[in-house]
């Protein structure tokens, strides 16, 4: 029994060391934090309790994971001795203390850009060609968007252009001269005098509400939804719980929502 | 402009000149064992006679070493611009103050980490000066532009548009002696 308690012991220790190893190759913990030598004295330590393969792939682990370990102090000191290594503190508080255009002005005295000349390849030939032959006839296609009623093609989120930013903060101002009483209807705010330049601002106050510049209140049991502008726009913080609610916007929609507020 | 090379060297200065400008194939440039290939083993000869053909027109000729573990090192050469570009001349090629900020923080943040951060690390210092959406569409654009990358963890790394563009020790050193 005793005997039984003390391989279950050993093993707990090996197993300590192991997860030790894995924390090291992660990042989590310093490479010169760990002790090699101490470790090594431990695994030396346990082997003779080791009968059964499983006991004995158990310390294979452990002796790699050291070696792990040795190989992320090696790179550690590599990284200091090359040329490029600085304190990061003092480059992230360098960084965090110069503006803008001080950054923009140290980064274009180091930028070489590459030139390089695109043309045309059998390659991109043979794909347009596949696509030209998969494209239906222009009246087909317009069939198909008048039996649709109408389709509107939002500019991709991932685009954002000075234009783009620019009427974000538009919008922004807006709503802020609006709210200065306190909040706004939802629906009041985004309906314009056209189907897609209600969809236009939909898509750009989702936006302001995403980045912290506007808050969308929710009111389930009246089903209303109130929009306020926020003057000094944060980001919300990573442990904040965020949720997303679909505004869905039909034509249909709009059209009634229009109609509504010209009675 | 350099004295005029034999004419066996001026065809193989044409032809490095046509692998080294056109793309074709997912990277710029060409790799050493391409122009090894196609312009025989003087190939370094014929890339110094070009580069010193292009000194004229302020571009040159630039190697990047790629890893290799085993065999012979690698390279990947291309042609870049000697000097630099002015703030001007960088908004006409669709580069904004915002832009360059962004990249220069983000490339020497990743290289003070010892070659690679976590995103949302990257996310937080960036914010410090940008705008929320700015900084996450910046990021995308730096990815795709191949100036970083970022792995299924979510981190991010320095991609092959910043190691054959960027000198990195400049910047470094420009940073820390900004303002002094």
């Amino acid at each position: 029994m005793g005997k039984r308690d003390s391989v279950e012991r050993g093993r707990e220790r090996l197993r300590r060391v192991i997860n030790l190893c894995r924390r090291v190759e992660q990042g989590e913990v310093d490479p010169f934090a760990v002790e090699v030598g101490s470790l090594l004295a431990i695994i030396r330590e346990l082997f003779p309790n080791w009968k059964s393969l499983e006991d004995l792939c158990l310390d294979v682990e452990a002796v790699e994971g050291v070696s792990t370990v040795v190989k992320h102090q090696g790179e550690w000191v590599r990284g200091r001795s090359t040329k490029l290594y600085r304190d990061p503190f003092l480059i992230e508080e360098k960084l965090r203390s110069l503006s803008k255009e001080a950054l923009a002005e140290i980064f274009l005295r180091s930028w070489h850009p590459v030139v390089e000349l695109e043309q045309l390849t059998p390659h991109s030939l043979e794909n347009a060609l596949r696509y030209w032959g998969e494209l239906k006839p222009l009246a087909d296609r317009l069939l198909g968007l008048q039996a649709e009623a109408r389709v509107v093609e939002a500019e991709p989120p991932q685009i954002l252009t000075e234009d783009f930013e620019r009427e974000l903060l538009a919008l922004w101002e807006e709503l802020k001269e609006r709210t200065k009483e306190g909040k706004i209807r939802y629906w009041d705010f985004i309906l314009a005098d056209s189907y897609e330049k209600t969809a236009r601002r939909a898509y750009l106050t989702s936006f302001l509400i995403t980045y912290g510049y506007a808050r969308l209140e929710v009111r389930p049991f009246e089903e209303e939804m109130y929009l306020m502008a926020v003057e000094e726009p944060s980001p919300p913080a990573e442990s904040a719980r965020t949720i997303s609610i679909p505004i869905a916007l039909s034509f249909e929609d709009w059209r009634r929502l229009r109609n509504a507020q010209k009675a | 402009m350099p004295r005029k090379p034999k004419a066996v060297y001026l065809r193989k200065i044409r032809r490095a000149a046509h692998l080294l400008f056109f793309r074709r194939h997912r990277l710029p440039g060409a790799s050493s064992s391409e122009l090894k290939r196609t312009l025989g083993p003087d190939y370094r000869k014929a890339l110094e006679l070009l580069d010193k053909y292009l000194k004229d027109l302020d571009l040159q000729v630039y190697e990047v070493k790629e890893p290799a573990p085993e065999g012979e090192a690698r390279s990947r050469f291309y042609i870049r611009l000697r000097g630099v570009l002015t703030p001007t001349e960088a908004k006409y090629c669709g580069w904004r103050i915002d832009d360059l900020a962004g990249l220069a923080v983000a490339i020497l943040f990743i290289t003070v980490r010892g070659g690679r951060a976590p995103r949302q690390d990257v996310e937080k210092v960036l914010e410090e000066k940008l705008p929320g959406w700015r900084v996450k569409a910046g990021l995308q654009r730096y990815i795709r532009a191949g100036y970083l990358s970022e792995d299924e963890q979510g981190n991010l790394y320095l991609d092959w548009r910043t190691w054959a563009e960027v000198d990195q020790k400049a910047l470094m050193d420009l940073l820390l002696k900004y303002g002094e």
